[in-house]
């Protein structure tokens, strides 16, 4: 393949391919990157502030005594700490700002966990079988890969959104997920090839072992660490399509509400009901935050290389 | 070089034929037609919207005409704006889109690499410590954030600037959207540049000039800066697709008349021709980037050699 071409940008760092061997022969190695992960401060931080925003969406909406889509016709717009009973305010329609944002955290993680799942299943598939078949078929696939690569991801989704019923989860998990295994793709490939060329394959394909079972047994077993790494920065990157995709109105619909839409609902207010802007926006930025540092706090405890 | 750029330009053509018709398959394959939601159509009337349209042929004349008339650069008519070619609603919004999406390109490689210089020169010192914290948090924030943010500093708090509209393109309108759109940018190419300079400062060819009693601002602009600038070249070509897909936020943030909104409206709506086309000009204009991106390398770079 002729010069490089990446259409996001965004992930090169997660592209460069892990040493597998490196650290999934010994436990020690392992234990090592837990080490280097638990001796680093920020990274410890922003997991416990995830864990804690995944637990308050996951239990919040189950003790309030608002559901997110409650009208409480007394207090309309009401600014945070205005009135005891809303903490964080309510929208123009006197829904529960806090709860209504706990709630698109919830659906939020919930899209981007799901279509995560879905893009590492197809990109691991593809990848593994690519590499260790080989010859045109691998160049045919990966050629496939590539020209996706060339298009920003988002007009497929836009296509796929536009065309099929919009704001049904499944759609939106699909259309995500279908469009966000390529890199994974191309991690999973460039592994299969390393490893399909070690003695344990050769050994397996000589005591005729089919093709799929090598495939099962030996090869994705042997690739779950680099598979590891990738899915955490793949989870805040999907986080990001889906709310991009809400707050465009192609994503999650009304009464449901996910961080992007109630931006997009806060931005339509921000002359008179700022905090409608700023509770979801700051609850959004402090997750991205949050995983951008765990992620990078993965990839350099399992490549010591780096720095 | 002429023969590589020559078999370059050719590669795209398959690409791009991929993008025309995938697209034009999905959108006609999905459930439901353009038609749908006017469910008042008489039955005649309906049969003489789709020979109108053409949708009454079989799926490959369709595609057929299709083509041909992509190949005049008629990308049929609008759907939902019934006065209106797609063409034209092209041609209405690309200016406006084309110069806030250059702005932003030239502000982020301008403000990116002097900032990148400046954390790589002063580093390890609170300059560094500075820039590298707008790094994290511009990488970090995605442009629907942001830009309402600003709009809300900028525009309803401070009154500085407009909060949105576009009045012929008067550049108190231009501030804010070129800066949402070219932060993430910014934010990156400081980055690059940071890393890549601190690498060059550590070659032999640098510290031998050192050794020569070259002086520091000589070794920065006559030695360090030109090869630490490769990466930022070949970022260009995927910050162009950010900037394309962040110009859809951009544009419906702030209410700009550009092709990013036309392509939103065109999602929202159903609008399939409209979305079609938007898609293939986005490609298009995407892929011919990173070409010229690629080939830029090749200039700068005298070690790349094309064969």
């Amino acid at each position: 393949m002729d010069g490089s071409i990446h259409a996001c940008g965004m992930n090169e760092r997660a592209a460069q391919p892990i040493a597998m061997s490196d650290f999934r022969r010994s436990g020690s190695l392992w234990s090592a990157a837990a080490a280097r992960i638990r001796r680093n401060r920020v990274a410890m931080i922003a997991g416990c502030v995830t864990g804690l925003i995944a637990v308050l969406a996951v239990l919040g909406p189950l003790v309030s005594p608002y559901a997110y889509d409650t009208l409480d016709w007394q207090h309309l717009a009401v600014g945070p700490f205005g009135s005891g009973s809303h903490w964080l305010g309510t929208d123009r329609l006197g829904r529960d700002l806090f709860v209504r944002t706990l709630n698109g955290i919830r659906i939020s993680l919930v899209i981007s966990l799901v279509s995560t799942a879905i893009s590492l299943a197809i990109g691991v598939t593809w990848g593994a079988v690519a590499g260790y078949v080989g010859g045109r078929t691998d160049e045919l696939m990966m050629r496939f890969v590539d020209v996706l690569y060339s298009l920003p991801y988002l007009f497929i989704v836009i296509i796929l959104t536009t065309v099929f019923e919009r704001g049904s989860l499944p759609v939106l998990f699909c259309a995500i997920g279908a469009v966000g295994w390529l890199t994974t793709a191309r991690i999973v490939r460039g592994q299969t090839l390393a490893l399909s060329r070690r003695e344990f394959v050769e050994a397996a394909r000589a005591t005729g072992l089919s093709t799929p079972a090598i495939l099962l047994r030996h090869i994705i077993p042997n690739l779950i660490g680099p598979i590891i790494v990738y899915a955490t920065l793949t989870i805040p990157q999907m986080i990001l399509f889906e709310s991009f995709l809400s707050f465009l109105g192609l994503g999650v619909q009304e009464p449901l509400a996910s961080l992007g839409s109630l931006i997009n609902d806060g931005a339509q207010e921000m002359q008179s009901a700022p905090w409608m802007l700023l509770v979801p926006a700051g609850f959004l930025v402090v997750l991205l935050l949050c995983f951008n540092l765990m992620g990078d706090a993965l990839s350099d405890a399992l490549d010591p290389r780096e720095r | 070089m002429l023969r590589y750029a020559v078999r370059r330009i050719a590669g795209l053509i398959p690409t791009l034929l991929v993008i025309i018709t995938a697209s034009f398959f999905i959108v006609r394959l999905a459930p439901g037609g353009p038609f749908d939601q006017e469910q008042t159509l008489s039955r005649e009337v309906r049969a003489n919207l789709d020979r109108a349209y053409g949708l009454d042929q079989p799926m490959v004349v369709q595609y057929g005409r299709y083509l041909r008339a992509l190949a005049h650069g008629d990308f049929g008519p609008s759907f939902k704006q019934r006065d209106f070619s797609v063409t034209e609603l092209i041609a209405q919004g690309l200016p406006v889109s084309g110069a806030l999406g250059l702005t932003a390109i030239v502000l982020a490689l301008t403000l990116g690499i002097a900032l990148g210089v400046a954390a790589a020169v002063w580093r390890q010192t609170s300059v560094d410590v500075g820039i590298t914290s707008f790094v994290v948090l511009g990488i970090a924030l995605p442009g629907f954030v942001v830009g309402p943010l600003l709009a809300l500093i900028f525009g309803v708090y401070l009154q500085w600037l407009p909060v949105a509209g576009w009045e012929g393109g008067a550049p108190r309108y231009f501030v804010l959207p070129a800066l949402t759109l070219a932060l993430p940018v910014i934010a990156y190419v400081t980055r690059l540049t940071r890393s890549s300079l601190l690498d060059v400062f550590r070659a032999n060819f640098i510290r031998t000039a050192r050794a020569r009693g070259v002086g520091g601002w000589r070794i920065l602009w006559g030695h360090a800066l030109r090869p630490a600038l490769l990466p930022v070249v070949s970022y260009i070509g995927p910050a162009t697709a950010f900037v394309v897909t962040g110009s859809l936020v951009v544009e419906t943030v702030f209410g700009l008349p550009g092709t990013g909104r036309y392509l939103v409206q065109g999602a929202i709506n159903r609008d399939y021709t409209l979305v079609m086309g938007m898609v293939i000009v986005y490609g298009t204009l995407v892929l011919l980037l990173n070409l010229i991106a690629d080939l830029m390398y090749g200039w700068l770079d005298p070690r790349v050699r094309y064969e």
